[in-house]
């Protein structure tokens, strides 16, 4: 009963501890969070008692017995698998639409718009292309050669941070050709270059709309939810099918991907300026657009500036990931070294992503502190400053010229660098994964045959309608109504869209993966909490972890462990745990201060204060870790498709890249949707009131791919 | 006192809630606080206060945290709508402007000093005294020049080109006053200005006040919890309580007279010897004549400064009022039950 009434107290306590803003605000919040409690209650028609949700696990026990005793009956049948490259009835009518589609391009005011747009873009970048990248026909060369280019980046470096970036950036461009990606390099950037600019022109007025009209917002919300949810890949059929195959795709969906999280920034940093600040304006008599313009966005600066570095970090994450649609870029070879397992050919446009990533992170950042640092009137004296940027200008000019004039300058002579070493790296992986082969194949037969294993032929070896009654019936004990119903629907959508089997696959792949992503969160999660040693050594590991480009992570995964499917949940693992390992350290750390020294003061052991203090307190920021684990797991769970993980990954990515299995893959993006819908809500249900609004935020730092 | 007063408060009421509205006028809108927000949920903010404010007065508001002061000082400026009642700012009836009309009243007439300074980070000291100015599209060179006069008015020269973080809270709320007093406003509203400081920056900050108060010879509204600085700067002190008027009176009388228990309460503490005057204190006089050629004060005349008087002088006192009038008596007993009472405390 203690135990009981501790835990019900949990989210409440929670509820006001995130709600520090103006008391009135935080009187609503606790009223609602104790009506959605009692609501709960209600909800599952069960005396009091049953509102502890430890004896919800029996029921739910009760329930696995008896899937377990059918499933021994009828295992095998009905499990709806496709063989080989079938389709059901509604891929080819996935397809027809798409023909229809394409058919009408001339006439479907629809698809002449996006027809206009896919033309802009493309014109853009191929004009970009021959600028920089590619020659420009009737030179041999781009217009500005390679030392043109890199002078230029270096200098704009220089120009907006400071001269440890412009080396940093010097650096990279010169490892670009060194390496003999220049021109991929190239391409990479354009196209992050032009997202990024697109993202700004719509993603700041969006997000200042969001933030001062409650009405828009109502609007912009679910879709930015929508947006962010959904994993990346299943964005790119759609886009395809609008965009057509190439660069503007490319461009479509880096925008769509990178402009979220810069509008709720946006809209976050206009909506946190202090009430009293807006007070102050009206005492004055201002009007609304003064209020806008002289508080609201110069106090919403910084942050939106913070945004601006997370969505330039997610395009380029998206950016290398087009490549799926033959976008241009770095993402390009790594794609084609994945195809073939070669991971010498990967590593090397894989490693110069990463450095790309770091460059562009760091020079944002710096950026954005040196304009800091000028608004208040510090750093060098304006003159000494403006003197070294006009040499620099100098420089850069006689750089350009140099690079028009003379071929050294303009194409990045070849050495033959850049194949040598990845001959060099590919052996050097090739003996290090064979000696490590007895310790990563031990892993991966142990977890295979311990649990991924048995897992997946329980859920997808069970006939359809097995599993579906199964998971229906925990999303009820485990959820209520509540979680039943949007269970149902997502279920009933899965069957229809007929890649039935390949979902359960991906669902025990899923599970699994969450489950080691959370055992993972928690027990460094807690050690970062009580240790700052810990969390000074980890954290920095974690933030790199998240800016690099998922995508990446393939490489050095697949070389270790081979294509399979325990290759796409370790992949998988790597992405997602950063997330949920910082918000655990987080949630744990938030716990105060005063109620742990009541506990140690009350003689609890170490066990006992993580177990009975710490966790339980920290519930809310487990389960945004658990949810927020899930839905980057299975955005995971796509792109590890093509190295072995299979199932419905492997479809998507067949269906972006051929036009026959386009059907095919839409159904199974689109199976992907309904799951990751489906895991979120039964998570969220199961662990009772989820906090809103923090869903996102502490994830802030970097959100990869 | 009604005709010229710099503000007029007539019948004014806060309701938060759905349904304020309909609430004025029925049984409901006499229940407590308490009764009526277990009822409907609806908060009483303000409870049908009505007081006028003299051109130059100091006028305090004071009573507990919740008690409705910042809410009463925001209805004053329309910055929270009144649910009913009207205020009027120098004849000028607010209640039924339109916005523009309002936003003028508010660039032009009255301006206000916040409990937590409300400076803008983002820009320097001079450019957050101009502020005002240049929301009412005052010109660059005039905002500097207004502004700069303001700054060295409040005593804040050499710190114009900080910023506001870079100085301490008593100099932030410096130059919240000076941005409160650059548009030259006849009404200036104190929400709690002090609170924030600790003792010795608050009472420089009181000194400044009352400074400021001599040298410019605004009507001033000041709400504050703390009651030595309720006596030290009011003319004249509202008591709240609950979204109600208590007691309306100046310094001495809310000392002498407190209105009900929760005022004297308020008061047990206050050094009454430092607040109180020979009025509250003398005893009518036995016979017209009595202690004639005994030393004559004032009937205003604070009981600490009259003791010396008093103390030194054998017998009584006479005490006379503002006509010259002879309306009283003191001894030293009379004085120094006030002083002695105090120390008992
Ligand atoms: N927007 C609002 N909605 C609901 N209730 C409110 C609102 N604003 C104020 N209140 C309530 O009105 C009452 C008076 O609040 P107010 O802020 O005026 O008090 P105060 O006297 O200024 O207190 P303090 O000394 O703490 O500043 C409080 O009970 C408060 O909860
Ligand atoms: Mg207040």
């Amino acid at each position: 009963m203690t135990s009981h009434s501790q835990r019900s107290d949990g989210p409440r306590r929670q509820s006001d501890g995130n709600a520090p803003e103006a008391s009135r605000d935080g009187q609503a919040g606790q009223a609602g969070a104790r009506v959605r409690f009692v609501r709960r209650g209600r909800a599952e028609d069960a005396p009091p008692l049953r509102d502890d949700p430890a004896p919800r696990w029996q029921p739910a026990l009760l329930i696995l017995l008896l899937w377990f005793l059918v499933w021994m009956a009828t295992k095998g049948s009905d499990t709806l698998a496709l063989q080989g490259r079938d389709q059901t009835g509604i891929m080819h009518a996935l397809n027809d639409f798409r023909d229809s589609m394409l058919r009408g391009r001339d006439t479907n005011p629809v698809m002449r718009l996006s027809g206009t747009i896919a033309d802009g873009f493309r014109g853009l970048v191929a004009w970009l292309q021959r600028l920089i990248s590619i020659p420009a026909a009737p030179r041999p060369v781009p217009e500005i050669g390679w030392l043109g280019v890199t002078v230029v980046a270096t200098w704009i470096g220089y120009a907006v941070a400071n001269w440890r970036i412009a080396l940093l950036v010097l650096g990279t461009f010169v490892s670009y050709g060194a390496f003999g990606y220049w021109s991929d390099s190239m391409d990479l950037l354009i196209i992050v270059g032009i997202s990024v600019l697109v993202c700004v022109l719509i993603g700041v007025p969006l997000g200042i709309l969001a933030g001062t009209s409650r009405r828009a917002n109502a609007v912009i919300e679910p879709v930015l939810d929508l947006l962010q949810t959904m994993p990346t890949f299943v964005y790119l059929l759609p886009i395809v099918l609008f965009f057509g195959i190439g660069s503007a795709s490319a461009v479509v969906a880096t925008v769509l991907y990178a402009a979220p999280p810069l509008i709720r920034i946006a809209a976050h940093g206009i909506r946190s300026v202090p009430p009293t600040m807006l007070e102050v304006g009206q005492s004055l008599g201002q009007t609304r657009a003064q209020q806008l313009r002289k508080i609201q966005i110069p106090m919403a600066k910084r942050t939106i500036i913070v945004g601006l570095n997370q969505t330039t970090m997610a395009a380029l994450s998206m950016a290398t990931i087009a490549s799926f649609v033959d976008g241009p870029g770095l993402g390009k070879p790594v794609l084609a070294g994945l195809r073939i397992n070669d991971v010498g050919t990967a590593l090397i446009p894989g490693l110069l992503i990463v450095a790309t990533a770091i460059m562009l992170d760091r020079a944002t950042t710096a950026a954005s502190e040196r304009a800091d640092v000028i608004a208040r009137g510090g750093g060098l004296p304006a003159r000494v400053h403006r003197g070294i940027l006009l040499g620099g200008a100098v420089v850069t000019l006689g750089a350009l010229y140099l690079s028009r004039l003379m071929f050294w300058a303009a194409q990045f002579t070849d050495h033959g660098w850049g194949r040598r070493l990845a001959e060099v790296t590919d052996h050097a992986v090739d003996s290090a994964t064979a000696a490590m082969s007895p310790i990563t194949s031990g892993i991966k037969d142990g977890i295979s045959y311990a649990f991924l294993n048995p897992l997946q032929d329980f859920i997808a070896e069970s006939p359809w309608w097995l599993a579906f009654a199964g998971i229906a019936a925990l999303a009820f004990v485990l959820g209520g109504w509540r979680a039943l119903a949007p269970a149902v629907v997502c279920l009933a959508g899965m069957r229809a869209l007929g890649e039935w089997h390949n979902a359960m696959i991906t669902l025990a792949m899923t599970l699994v993966a969450t489950v080691m992503c959370m055992a993972l969160a928690v027990v460094i999660g807690v050690a970062m909490a009580r240790r700052g040693s810990v969390d000074l050594a980890i954290r920095p590991i974690l933030d790199a972890g998240q800016t690099i480009p998922a995508f990446v992570y393939l490489v050095p995964v697949l070389a270790l462990f081979g294509p399979s499917r325990f290759t796409g949940i370790v992949a998988a693992l790597a992405y997602a745990a950063p997330v949920s390992i910082k918000l655990v350290a987080d949630g744990v750390k938030g716990v105060s201060a005063t109620t742990m020294e009541a506990a140690r003061a009350s003689g609890a052991s170490r066990m006992q204060q993580i177990r009975l203090v710490q966790l339980p307190m920290a519930r809310s920021a487990l389960v945004l870790a658990t949810n927020q684990g899930l839905l980057f797991v299975l955005a995971m769970a796509v792109i590890a498709g093509m190295v072995g993980a299979g199932a419905l990954g492997y479809e998507v990515v067949l269906g972006s890249s051929r036009s026959e299995e386009w059907g095919k893959g839409a159904a199974a993006g689109m199976t992907i949707v309904l799951l990751g819908i489906l895991l979120d809500r039964i998570a969220r249900r199961a662990a009772g009131p989820a906090p809103e609004g923090t869903r996102w935020f502490p994830v802030l730092r970097r959100r990869g791919h | 006192m009604t005709t010229d007063s710099a503000l007029k408060v007539r019948g004014l009421w806060k309701i938060f809630g759905p349904k304020a509205e309909r609430l004025i006028g029925t049984p409901d809108a006499a229940l407590s606080r308490k009764d009526l927000q277990a009822k409907s949920g609806h908060v009483i903010g303000v409870r049908d206060v009505s007081f006028d404010v003299a051109p130059g007065e100091v006028f305090v508001v004071m009573g507990l945290s919740g008690s409705g002061k910042s809410t009463l000082v925001r209805l004053l400026t329309r910055l929270i709508e009144p649910t009913a009642g009207s205020v009027h700012l120098d004849g000028i009836d607010l209640t039924g402007m339109d916005e523009n009309a309002l936003r003028e009243v508010r660039r032009r007439k009255v301006s206000m000093v916040f409990q937590h300074f409300g400076l803008l980070p983002h820009r320097k000291v001079i450019d957050n005294v101009g502020f005002g100015l240049e929301v009412r599209g005052e010109g660059k060179t005039a905002r500097r020049v207004r502004a700069q006069d303001m700054i060295d008015l409040v005593g804040l020269s050499g710190y114009e080109q900080n910023f506001p973080d870079q100085l301490s809270g008593g100099m932030q709320q410096r130059v919240g006053l000076a941005r409160a007093l650059a548009g030259d406003p006849a009404v200036l509203m104190f929400d709690e200005p002090f609170s924030a400081l600790d003792p010795l920056i608050r009472r420089d900050m009181q000194k400044e006040v009352i400074r400021l108060h001599h040298e410019v010879g605004k009507t001033m509204v000041f709400i504050t919890h703390d009651l030595d600085e309720a006596l030290k700067l009011g003319d004249r002190i509202l008591i709240m309580r609950d979204g109600e008027i208590v007691q309306i009176g100046p310094p001495d009388e809310i000392i002498a007279a407190p209105a009900d228990d929760y005022v004297k309460d308020f008061v047990a503490d206050v050094n009454k010897s430092h607040v109180l005057t020979l009025r509250w204190v003398m005893r009518p006089p036995d016979s017209p004549d009595e202690g004639v050629g005994a030393p004559t004060l004032p009937q205003s005349t604070i009981v600490r400064e009259a003791a010396r008087t008093v103390l030194a002088h054998q017998g009584v006192v006479r005490v006379v009022d503002a006509d010259d009038k002879f309306v009283g008596v003191v001894d030293d007993e009379d004085i120094l039950r006030v002083v002695v009472a105090e120390q008992d405390a």
